[in-house]
């Protein structure tokens, strides 16, 4: 870990900044200051309470850069996935690729992807599932968003981790044969995953995943 | 005709009953914590009801266009198991939630001294965490009942216009009305209260103070008695600004002491995909699109 411990609080992004509320923005900053502090109580009853402090559209943001802010350990995010709503969860697996290095959060992103929650599906296939689930997992959870309607267009080194799957083409093909055969459509998306599994295909320009493991330019 | 059910345990219906209510013009539900039809056995099941009553079922709503919160507490019933009574030491953790709207459903059921103690207790939570308070009134001696459960309002922190009087009928009406608590009436197949009474009671006793809902749960009920009344009211005379103020104004009145109510389910539907959420999110957050 590389970071100092901030003196002032994040600053929010432009955007947010004009779109909050007064009373909201001055909320925001004083949680961003206090999570300044470190992962205490008062940082968590800011993470449950950022949607009637902010407004639901701008809850997510909000919870995500007091989770940044706090600079909190693999055990931390575990707590507050734990805890929390379905709303904090989603917050916490959003910011995993920024907080987490090593693979030690994946029981989230697991635990996450046994749900049906579609938010919560969507919110565990970022860049951090893309760095570190298995294959296994990482293809069963394909399969979820074809049938829970979760678009693949949100998931994290989607080209880069289908690209040359014989597996998953193979998994991709059953699904498809057992939808004609009962006489149902077959998903668009289901084409789309298919053909970014083709060895054939031109191999996908490396992409960057999110901004390294911290999230931190310092 | 807009509805909000201030009382329906939605974990225990169907999808079916989420459109059929969503048809039937239910806009906002709210969903207290109560148990089971069967007994649980340690604090940790609390836990994951209480998760699902603040993941799930508001997933679950919002599929049908419908509006979710909770309250949360130690029903009655289980205040007399000690196996149950620990998650009183974990209910402050689930009170700041945004979604909890009250603590409820707390109250007596054989009124013992367990449940005096439960509670006290919680009424002290709700006026701690600037909650309301959803109080069930007994199904047996039922008007012992509401005085004794009266005098712990009285006790409490709790102003009277920050509790509701749940299960009310012609016998209890008149004694609760005079305390000044919200009066919440549930109405059922063939007990409690029907419809005809209901309408009955409302013409006696005005609609001001008045919220009605269907309680409906895994015994027999009917998710959709809250727009039968709605309906007969109508058919009895009651103008539409009396059936919008007992079905929509006065829950959300109530609810809305919180703070917390959200009623934009618009705004929960939006959030489904994850890569709207992220806007305006810092830098070197990655939308989850972006590859
Ligand atoms: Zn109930």
């Amino acid at each position: 870990m590389t970071h100092s411990a901030p003196s002032t609080a994040t600053p929010l992004p432009n955007g947010l900044r004009r779109d909050l509320t007064p009373p909201a923005r001055a909320w925001l900053d004083q949680a961003l200051a206090e999570a300044a502090q470190g992962m205490t109580p008062t940082t968590e009853l800011r993470l449950a309470e950022a949607a009637r402090r902010c407004g639901r559209p701008h809850a997510d943001t909000a919870r995500i850069l007091i989770l940044q802010a706090a600079h909190p350990t693999p055990a931390d995010l575990t707590r507050v996935y734990h805890r929390g709503t379905a709303e904090e969860r989603r917050a916490v697996l959003h910011s995993l690729p920024h907080l987490v290095a090593g693979p030690e959060a994946l029981p989230l992103v697991e635990d996450a992807l046994r749900t049906n929650d579609t938010r919560l599906l969507t919110a565990a296939l970022g860049p951090y599932a893309a760095r570190h689930l298995s294959a296994h997992l990482w293809r069963h959870a394909i399969l979820k968003c074809l049938f829970t309607g979760v678009p693949v267009t949100g998931v994290a080194q989607l080209a880069a981790r289908a690209h040359g799957d014989a597996e998953l083409a193979r998994m991709l093909a059953d699904f498809a044969a057992e939808r004609t055969a009962a006489g149902r459509p077959v998903p668009d998306d289901l084409h789309r995953v298919l053909a970014l599994t083709d060895p054939e295909a031109a191999p996908p320009l490396p992409a960057p995943d999110g901004g390294g493991p911290h999230g931190k330019e310092s | 005709m807009r509805l909000f059910d201030p009382h329906i345990h939605m974990t225990s219906r169907t999808t079916d009953d989420y459109e059929a209510m969503r048809a039937a013009g239910v806009r906002a539900v709210v969903e207290p914590a109560f148990w089971l039809g069967q007994p649980r056995t340690s604090t940790a099941s609390f836990l994951d009801y209480f998760d699902s009553l603040l993941g799930w079922e508001p997933f679950r709503a919002a599929q049908y266009g419908i509006a979710h919160h909770c309250t949360i507490a130690l029903n009655p019933k289980e205040a007399n198991d000690p196996r149950c009574t620990p998650v009183l030491d974990e209910l402050p953790r689930y009170l700041v939630k945004d979604r909890v709207v009250a603590v409820g459903e707390i109250g007596y059921d054989s009124m013992t001294p367990a449940e005096d103690t439960a509670l006290a207790a919680q009424l002290q939570l709700a006026a701690d965490h600037g909650l309301p308070a959803l109080v069930h009134t007994p199904h047996r001696d039922k008007a012992a009942g509401l005085r004794r459960t009266l005098d712990a309002v009285r006790e409490s922190a709790l102003t009277p216009e920050r509790v509701l009087l749940d299960h009310l009928n012609e016998t209890t009406v008149k004694e609760a009305k005079d305390s000044g608590c919200w009066l919440g009436f549930s109405v059922y197949p063939d007990t409690k209260m029907d419809e005809e009474r209901m309408v009955a009671v409302l013409r006696a006793y005005g609609p001001e103070q008045a919220l009605v809902n269907s309680a409906a749960d895994w015994g027999r009920s009917d998710p959709l008695k809250t727009r039968k009344v709605a309906d007969l009211m109508l058919a009895e005379g009651f103008t539409e600004d009396d059936v919008d103020r007992v079905l929509w104004r006065n829950p959300v009145a109530f609810y809305g002491l919180s703070g917390r109510l959200d009623l934009d389910v618009a705004a929960t539907e939006a959030t489904h995909e994850g890569n709207t959420i992220l806007r305006g999110a810092p830098k070197g957050t990655a939308p989850a699109g972006q590859e």
